[in-house]
């Protein structure tokens, strides 16, 4: 019998070794694996090399291991954010390298190095700052530059529902790097706000196939979701909303 | 001299949108024009982080955290949306699917080179996202932007002075004093706003325009 169910967080991200590479899911807030973060924060590895589209929003999650000094280097597309203050601070300090990457062509990246591509060549980026030190070459008279995959030791993915196999779907446009992140790394641990039988999701619905996953966390339904409904009541961030309606409006508006 | 103001330029982009297309809102201004597409046209709005069939904004107390538009704001999805990985999304884009983008800029190059990811000023914190797959992707890229900085410099330019976001890639330029082609060969004046004529408008920016193509000798 495959069982690829951990029973808690700190299960799911043990192993992971001082120096690793991991990627983390998300896009902002959404689909941003939280829970593992913390287990991750908590576990203790460090010296680590973070491929993610953001560099943290806030004091939680991403933000919350990049103040904890664990983080060696960043890859990303768009670290500059209003609520980017910690890893802006340690970056103007030169504590985090950057490597600074095209959002699609990071994107592809991942999912070349999933997908078994040697390197590809890619439009996006030619005759701009990002297109230094990258080989050029001109095919039916456009511009690529040639970009190598980005593989992980460790993929931190968060998706919906999952079964004891690994097979996932996800929410709305919180599957954002869920599926190709999956593909990318050695060890892909994925929270799921419930995890469900074997046969409970429809096949045709499947966004990641559970060949790419290794262990899966149930971590609970988040506050706008009741027993898989959504109920509301927060704001973007995820904050509950006050009682009274006049300031439920302004969390909204937020 | 009185042209368009942001809110009447971003109606006039809507004008040229036609039913069918699949469309990018760039963040930030752009957006605006969502606010005028008309509601009976079937219009499909294309968020980068993964959904086609964006619609407006939730009401309060139905916000939802896990759908979101690229600019990380709360959105709705419209019967008939799809949602889409990373990956795919952005092959969407770079595959010439998209009909039009909608960018802002700091600078346009008569050539139709834009910059609008990166002022170069030392020490800022640089941020790229999507700006420059959506900058070459899109069948046709279409520049939201003023005439004139505060400053009252020509953001239409001979040569950008910012770091590139794309080479030649920009089809058309709307500001609030005039609409732009990029033809291949120097600018193309499509429309004047206001008082504006072809003279003017050389005045303003430096450079030299053609005229209008059904309306010649305007100037």
């Amino acid at each position: 019998m495959i069982d690829k169910t951990v029973a808690g967080t700190a299960e799911a991200v043990a192993g992971i070794a001082d120096g690793s590479t991991v990627m983390i899911g998300g896009f902002g807030r959404a689909g941003q694996p939280v829970e593992l973060i913390d287990a991750l924060i908590e576990q203790g590895a460090g010296d680590l090399t973070i491929v993610s589209n953001n560099a943290g929003n806030g004091d939680t999650g991403i933000a919350a291991l990049l103040a904890e000094g664990r983080v060696r280097k960043v890859i990303c597309s768009f670290p500059r954010q209003h609520d980017s203050w910690v890893f802006d601070r340690l970056y103007r300090a030169g504590e985090l390298e950057l490597e600074l990457v095209p959002q699609g062509n990071l994107a592809e990246r991942i999912r070349a190095a999933g997908a078994g591509i040697g390197a590809f060549y890619s439009p996006t980026g030619v005759g701009t700052l990002l297109a230094e030190g990258k080989e050029e070459r001109t095919i039916d008279g456009r511009r690529y530059l040639l970009e190598h995959p980005i593989r992980a030791d460790v993929a931190l993915v968060a998706a919906y529902r999952g079964d004891r196999w690994g097979n996932l779907v996800y929410r709305e446009t919180a599957r954002n790097f869920g599926p190709i992140m999956s593909a990318a790394a050695t060890t892909t641990v994925v929270q799921v706000d419930e995890l469900v039988e074997l046969g409970a999701l429809d096949p045709e619905s499947v966004a990641t196939p559970g060949i790419h996953v290794d262990r899966v966390v149930a971590v609970g339904y988040r506050p706008w979701i009741d027993e898989g409904r959504f109920v509301g009541g927060v704001d973007v961030n995820g904050s509950p909303l006050e009682q009274s309606p006049e300031s439920s409006v302004a969390g909204a508006a937020r | 001299m009185t042209g368009l103001s942001r809110d009447e330029l971003a109606r006039r982009i809507a004008a040229d949108i036609p039913e069918g297309a699949y469309v990018n809102l760039g963040i930030g201004a752009p957006t605006l024009v969502a606010n005028h597409l008309p509601q009976d046209l079937e219009i499909i709005l294309h968020t980068e982080n993964g959904l086609l069939g964006m619609g407006p904004a939730p009401e309060p107390g139905r916000v939802d955290p896990d759908l979101i538009n690229a600019g990380k704001q709360p959105v709705t999805a419209l019967p008939g949306a799809a949602y889409f990985h990373h990956a795919d999304s952005f092959g969407m884009m770079r595959g010439g699917h998209l009909d039009i983008c909608v960018l802002g800029a700091f600078q346009v190059s008569e050539q139709g080179d834009l910059a609008n990811w990166s002022t170069g000023e030392p020490g800022a914190i640089p941020a790229v996202g999507g700006a420059m797959d959506l900058a070459i992707g899109a069948k046709q890229v279409f520049v939201m932007t003023d005439l004139l900085t505060r400053d009252g410099a020509s953001k239409i330019v001979a040569e950008c002075t910012y770091p590139l976001t794309g080479v030649a890639c920009v089809s058309r330029i709307y500001t609030g004093d005039a609409v732009f082609d990029v033809t291949g060969e120097g600018l193309r004046v499509r429309e004047v706003f206001g008082e504006h004529t072809v003279a003017s408008l050389e005045k303003l920016t430096g450079l030299t325009l053609q005229a209008p193509a059904e309306q010649g000798g305007s100037r």
